[in-house]
């Protein structure tokens, strides 16, 4: 159990700078997860904690210790690859017992843990089987219990549900996230996977070329998204942006899309707000919902669209409109809209909806 | 009667294609065997049937004189002993160093891109250039005709291809598994010997192979670099053509003593040539 902090990290490869400067403070326990599209930096960074990446600048501690000249072995971290990396000449009990042995703790010893990390995660049957004859789910199950079975004081997992199906993926997502609860020691995950990153973690920390784009709660991050870059990468399907003017009028702002005003609400304040500012609004598909009665709801504005593309998921319908030109996905109920090209009301939350500045792309 | 016609063309086929195939081989394994078949039988025939015409395809009364003058007379006993420790010794040195070297280039980068090419232009040089200079200061340092002078020639040249074939062995072994053996608590040289190397196994049995018939075959060098102790094998077979005339059995019964390690060792390799190609890194 340990804390991880991370300041003024640089990673370059030659003349390619992978991460440009990342802080990072990783409290003990917690669960952080680093997203972000590939090549942003986040599994050069993983790599960089494990050790088996040098920094090119900055320091890395663990547990208050700066371990920058650790090797790997020293630094009492578990790592779970993409690949599973399971060694194919041993057994499923060897290669969990692989670093216990590499340590030299005795056999007797070795034995009893292995067993019971097997039976944590349900892999006792296979313990004589060879890698090879495991399924995807099992062998990642193995590389888990390679991690977990040395108690380490940091997990470090990268990408380790990429290689999986779908299904398979979902469940063991849900056992990871058990298995934080369970042992309750600092994990530090990598994934390109906004929905993993949701899931999974106390803490998302979303990067982008090599830098930190926000960092904070899952929640934190959806709805209250520091720039374009975060809004659009998570949520699915994705925020739709539209742009549009802001104006000041006797009640506060109001956001002009062609002819149409949408004041935002007097509770929100805008910091950096000004009369006449290009902005891109930023609409949640969850932030549109099919008008009911005949007033909107406080904070919401009225607005009378032509439904283009249906999608139907079963419980919920994703409908695409044009807002003032711009394509706009909303996620309406079922049965809200019964084909396309049916004029339907729509509430637009303004309460919720996200402002950017257009030229920095930031959130006002 | 279209089906009749496919069955028809069906039943041809099955019975055509097995009539090419048997004959095809059968002309290789004759190939391939005949002159195999023949020195045996030479080497065990009385000299009066070599030249006899018609051929004798097997003799009467099969004798061993030959193996007897080959092994004790011609001292081809002494050759072939020496042949193995000379082949074994190289094989094992080469096969190590070519695997450290290799692993090296393979991982580090060692040397950047030209260290390892370089490393194979050494085979580019024809033996003959340099084997004056190589007597010339064996004979300085007291290495012409001993074991450690030949061993010590035969590793340098065949390193080039024991790295190059261990080298594309590593290469195409992914990385996070001894990544994931660094984590777990080895070094670099532990992670090396208890996950990289035992991977690597049919790598190293393929370049030991290799290794170990070009030195076990290799004449040239055996010739200038020794004379009454260390000779090998190959040598031997130099008396065979002397003014007394050519002789065919002892020379048909020391070929035959020579196939002799070459055969035991495919034997044993071949099992673990198998057993290596299943394993493999796992991947998703």
């Amino acid at each position: 159990m340990a804390e991880v902090r991370i300041t003024g990290l640089h990673k370059r490869y030659g003349a390619f700078h992978a991460v440009k400067g990342i802080d990072l403070d990783v409290p003990d326990g917690e669960f952080t997860v680093l997203v972000g599209p590939s090549g942003c930096g986040k599994s050069t960074l993983l790599r960089t904690i494990a050790g088996l990446e040098e920094a090119s600048d900055g320091t890395i501690e663990i547990g208050g210790e700066v371990v920058n000249d650790f090797r790997p072995r020293d630094r009492d971290v578990a790592m779970v690859f993409q690949d599973y990396a399971l060694y194919p000449h041993m057994s499923v009990g060897n290669n969990i017992g692989f670093g216990l042995k590499a340590r030299g703790m005795p056999k007797p010893e070795i034995a009893a843990r292995v067993g019971e990390a097997a039976r944590m995660l349900g892999i006792e049957p296979l313990l004589d089987r060879l890698p090879r004859h495991l399924s995807g789910g099992q062998r990642q199950r193995v590389a888990i219990g390679r991690a977990i079975v040395r108690n380490p004081r940091i997990f470090l997992f990268d990408e380790p549900l990429s290689n999986l199906d779908a299904q398979l993926r979902d469940e063991m997502r849900g056992e990871i996230k058990r298995l934080h609860h369970t042992i309750a020691t600092t994990m530090i995950y990598v994934t390109h996977d906004q929905i993993e990153a949701m899931t999974l973690a106390d803490r998302i920390v979303l990067m982008r070329d090599g830098l930190i784009e926000q960092q904070g709660a899952p929640l934190e991050l959806f709805e209250r998204p520091a720039n374009t870059f975060v809004a659009g990468f998570l949520g699915s399907p994705r925020m739709s942006f539209i742009n549009g003017r802001l104006a000041r009028s006797a009640e506060g702002y109001v956001v002009r899309i062609g002819d149409l005003a949408m004041p935002v609400p007097a509770g929100r304040t805008l910091d950096g707000a000004s009369d006449g500012q290009e902005i891109l609004l930023g609409l949640r598909p969850e932030h549109l919902t099919r008008s009911q009665g005949d007033a909107p709801p406080p904070g919401c504005v009225r607005h009378e669209v032509q439904i283009e593309l249906l999608q139907p998921t079963g419980s919920r319908s994703y409908a695409t409109f044009r807002l003032a030109g711009e394509p706009v996905i909303a996620e309406l109920q079922a049965h809200d809209v019964s084909r396309p090209g049916e004029h339907v009301p729509i509430d637009i939350n303004m309460q919720r909806a996200s402002i950017f500045d257009r030229r920095s792309e930031r959130a006002l | 009667m279209a089906t009749t016609v496919v069955n028809r063309v069906r039943r041809s086929r099955l019975r055509r294609i097995p009539i090419f195939r048997i004959l095809f081989l059968a002309l290789c394994f004759l190939f391939v065997l005949a002159p195999l078949y023949w020195t045996f039988v030479t080497s065990i025939k009385p000299s009066d049937d070599f030249l006899a015409s018609p051929p004798v395809w097997f003799p009467d009364n099969p004798t061993l004189v030959h193996y007897n003058a080959a092994l004790f007379a011609y001292r081809g006993l002494n050759g072939l002993i020496n042949s193995l420790i000379v082949s074994i010794s190289a094989t094992v040195l080469s096969c190590l160093f070519g695997t450290l070297m290799a692993y090296s280039l393979a991982r580090f980068n060692t040397g950047g891109q030209h260290l390892s090419f370089w490393v194979l232009s050494q085979r580019f040089l024809p033996p003959v250039a340099i084997v004056l200079p190589i007597f010339l200061n064996y004979r300085a340092l007291g290495l012409n005709d001993t074991h450690v002078g030949l061993i010590l020639a035969y590793t340098v040249f065949t390193l080039p291809v024991s790295v190059w074939m261990m080298f594309a062995y590593f290469r195409q072994m992914p990385r996070s598994l001894e990544e994931a053996a660094l984590v777990d608590g080895c070094t670099r040289w532990t992670s090396f010997w208890r996950v990289a190397v035992p991977l690597a196994v049919p790598g190293i049995v393929a370049a030991a192979i290799f290794t170990f018939i070009a030195c076990w075959t290799e004449f040239f060098f055996a010739l200038v670099l020794t004379s009454r102790n260390a000779y090998t094998l190959p040598t031997v077979f130099r008396a065979f053509l002397s003014f007394q005339g050519a002789q065919y059995g002892a020379a048909s019964a020391l070929s035959i003593v020579s196939l002799v390690p070459s055969i035991v060792l495919g034997v044993l390799v071949q099992k673990h040539l198998v057993r290596g190609l299943t394993l493999g890194a796992i991947r998703g």
